[in-house]
Order: C-alpha cells, then structure tokens, then sequence
C-alpha cells in the first residue's frame, strides 16, 4: 500500500474531540468516493477507537491518511494513545467485554465495521489500533 | 451546548443536532429527566435525523433515557435513525431493542398519541 496524502493528525484528549476525529474521518472517505453507507461505518468505527482514548486512556492521536492497492483506494485509520494499555487484548476483543461496566471496548464492533483491523496492546504499554476499509469501486 | 427540549401538549420532544457529543447526550439525559418530572409529560420523542453516526456510547445513552423516562411515568420513542446510520449500529451490534423506534417526527408523536409502546397509554 502506498499513501497518497500526507497524513491528517487529530488530537484526541475531551468528548468534542471524538466528534472531530470521525468528522475528519468521514471528510477523507468522502474525498476518495466512498458511498455514504461505508463512510458512516469509517466514522463509526473512528468514534468507538476515539472514545476509548478519552475514556480508559485520557489522550492519544489518530492518524488518517488516504491509501491505495492498485486500482483500490481506502482509508487507514492509525489510533494510538500511550495509556495504561489493554492487558488482555483477546478478551477485549470478545463482543460484550467491557471493564468499565458498559457494553465492551467498542473494539469488536470496530473490527466489523471496517476491512482490516490489528490491535497492537500491552498492560502499561499503551494502545495502538491500525484499521483500514476499501472504497468499494 | 445542550439539545433544545420543546414541549407539545403532554409530549416533549428533543432534536439532538449534528456537532452532539457524550458530554451533550449526558447532559440531554439528565435534562429530559428532569423536564418529564417538571411537565409531567407522558412522552418523549427524541430525533436522532442530525446526528451522521450512532456509536455504541450514544445508542446506551438512548436506552437509559428511556429506561429512565419509563420509571418517571413516561414512554420514549427515537426517530430519525439514517439509514446508512441503522446499517452501521447493526454492524456494530447495537440494535436498541429495548426501545421504541419510528421513521421521523411526525410517526413518533403519532405512536406516543396512539399509545402504541410499550406502555401504552393515550395521549391524544
């Protein structure tokens, strides 16, 4: 996959900046054609990985940039944070695990609303989650 | 920034905009609690057409205003849900079972006037 856009960066520390994120999010799926049913699952999946920043780590990056495959374009989302990390990233991605007391991590529904999903994790060693979805021409 | 809640009759009835965050959603929450305490309104219509997504975060918030509106006496309808949003919460496996749903405004007052949820109750 080669990048064809320099990389938009949005900071993500308070509830309004989980708003932003999957605005930019949605404003990059538009740009490269995607449908709106498909950018609504970008900006979904972006305000899940966005929320969990704020919530279990207090402040993260996520990084948005344009990709191509050959004749495909799509959009690959980096979310990255250095809180306390998940330590049992298998669980986390198990549907209804949470341990906050809410329905789950959001990390689930993530990985289906999107084409490629990894969860890179580690108790005290911050989170990053890579994720990527395929314009459908 | 707070979602306006208008009041119709016996009905109150909430437009969450566009640029909501979790920090709006809570705050409509505690405001339609209170309001539906303060009116004594027996319905509440909360349109969702603003909003582009409905993650998993908003969609417990509108299943707790409902909870929360049923044990004030109250029933909850949620319209407006964009069709690419429904297709996303299905996806993302929140399907807001536990609450009523209709089309747009116009349906979910109607319902609440029929008392076609859950609770049933007229209204008109």
């Amino acid at each position: 996959m080669a990048a064809t856009l320099a990389d938009l960066r949005v900071p993500v520390e308070a509830d309004v900046d989980v708003v932003a994120a999957r605005q930019q999010g949605r404003a990059v799926a538009q740009g490269i054609g995607m449908p709106t049913s498909l950018q609504t699952m970008v900006a979904t999946a972006i305000s899940e990985v966005a929320r969990n920043m704020v919530v279990y780590a207090g402040k993260g990056e996520i990084m948005i940039t344009e990709v191509t495959n050959g004749a495909r374009r799509g959009i690959k989302v980096v979310a990255r944070d250095s809180g306390p990390g998940i330590a049992d990233p298998v669980l986390a991605m198990r549907d209804g695990y949470s341990t906050a007391g809410s329905l789950g991590l959001g990390l689930p529904g993530a990985r289906r609303l999107m084409d490629e999903f990894e969860l890179v994790t580690a108790a005290g060693e911050g989170t990053t989650v890579t994720m990527c979805k395929w314009s459908a021409e | 920034m707070g979602v306006p809640i208008l009041r119709q009759g016996r009905m109150l009835i909430a437009s969450v905009p566009a640029s909501a965050d979790d920090q709006d959603l809570r705050q409509l929450q505690r405001d339609l609690a209170s309001a539906v305490s303060a009116t004594g309104a027996a319905g509440v219509v909360v349109d969702v057409s603003g909003l582009d997504v409905l993650d998993s975060y908003a969609t417990r918030v509108l299943e707790t205003v409902s909870q929360v509106v049923r044990l004030r006496g109250a029933e909850t309808v949620i319209v407006g849900i964009r069709p690419e949003v429904a297709m996303a919460m299905v996806q993302l496996g929140v399907t807001l079972e536990t609450v009523r749903t209709g089309l747009d405004l116009e349906e979910g007052i109607g319902m609440l006037a029929r008392g076609d949820t859950v609770g049933g109750g007229d209204l008109g």
